[in-house]
């Protein structure tokens, strides 16, 4: 499992080669990549820069990563998270999962993203032809984590049903 | 009790500062109320802290809630909620 916070851009088919050639019992590779939008409600974006809490973030990400290895059989998963100021079409995030079957790293890739999205420190700021402004978190994104959270109990009780 | 204290993004802007060193008195134990003693230094550390706007917390660099018991060499942040990704 790799996390990687950095300045630099980064080559996705390359790191998605590099993750999927890692092992024969690799079936699946499943990734998502978040870039820069230019609209963002009205004005159009010059450029967004991303500040982060170093010793947190590494930590947060990898704390991400082992929860997703024990919900799912995943064989190995990678986070890069870039800093700094970005323009719009600059890729930001990507997170990519490998597995034996499809299923497992559809869903741990999604829920990766979604964690990623309210746990990991990381801050937003919009520069526009108006000013410069934080960006605000979104409901939809904490909604998006609470249905990791809902799915998990629903098997719960699925669980404790067929037990009986 | 001394504690290192952090400020991020928007509260760190507000406030003009990244980082302090802080000698809580006796009896400031949580964030809840470290959160009410910093909103005691003037008006713009009373708008963050008044509990009106949401501010999170980390200990040692893990999320907490304001509950959450502050101990002596503590690394404690405030931060808005956060927007990576």
């Amino acid at each position: 499992m790799t996390v990687r916070v950095q300045l630099q851009d980064f080559d996705v088919g390359a790191e998605l080669n590099q993750l999927r050639l890692a092992s024969k019992n690799i079936g699946a590779l499943v990734s998502f990549v978040g870039q820069v939008r230019e609209f963002n409600a009205n004005d159009a974006l010059n450029t967004l820069t991303l500040e982060h809490y170093p010793e947190m973030t590494q930590k947060a990400l990898t704390a991400i990563q082992n929860e997703a290895t024990t919900r799912w059989d995943i064989i190995d998963s990678l986070i890069i998270h870039r800093v700094g100021t970005l323009q719009p079409l600059d890729q930001i995030v990507l997170v990519a999962v490998t597995s034996a079957h499809r299923s497992e790293a559809f869903n741990a890739c999604a829920f990766m993203m979604d964690y990623l999205k309210n746990q990991a420190p990381f801050w937003k700021k919009e520069a526009t032809s108006q000013g410069a402004h934080w960006v605000e978190a979104k409901l939809t994104d904490a909604e998006a984590q609470l249905r990791w959270e809902t799915e998990t109990e629903i098997n719960n009780k699925t669980d404790t049903k067929q037990n009986t | 009790m001394n504690i290192k204290v952090l400020y991020f993004a928007r509260i760190k802007e507000a406030v003009n500062y990244s980082a302090e060193d802080l000698t809580l008195l006796e009896g400031v134990r949580t964030i809840t109320a470290l959160k009410n003693h910093l909103s005691t230094r003037g008006e713009i550390w009373a708008n963050l802290f008044n509990g009106k706007q949401v501010v999170r917390a980390a200990i040692n660099h893990a999320l907490v809630d304001d509950l959450a018991i502050i101990k002596e060499g503590d690394e404690v942040a405030f931060f808005p909620p956060v927007t990576g990704g």
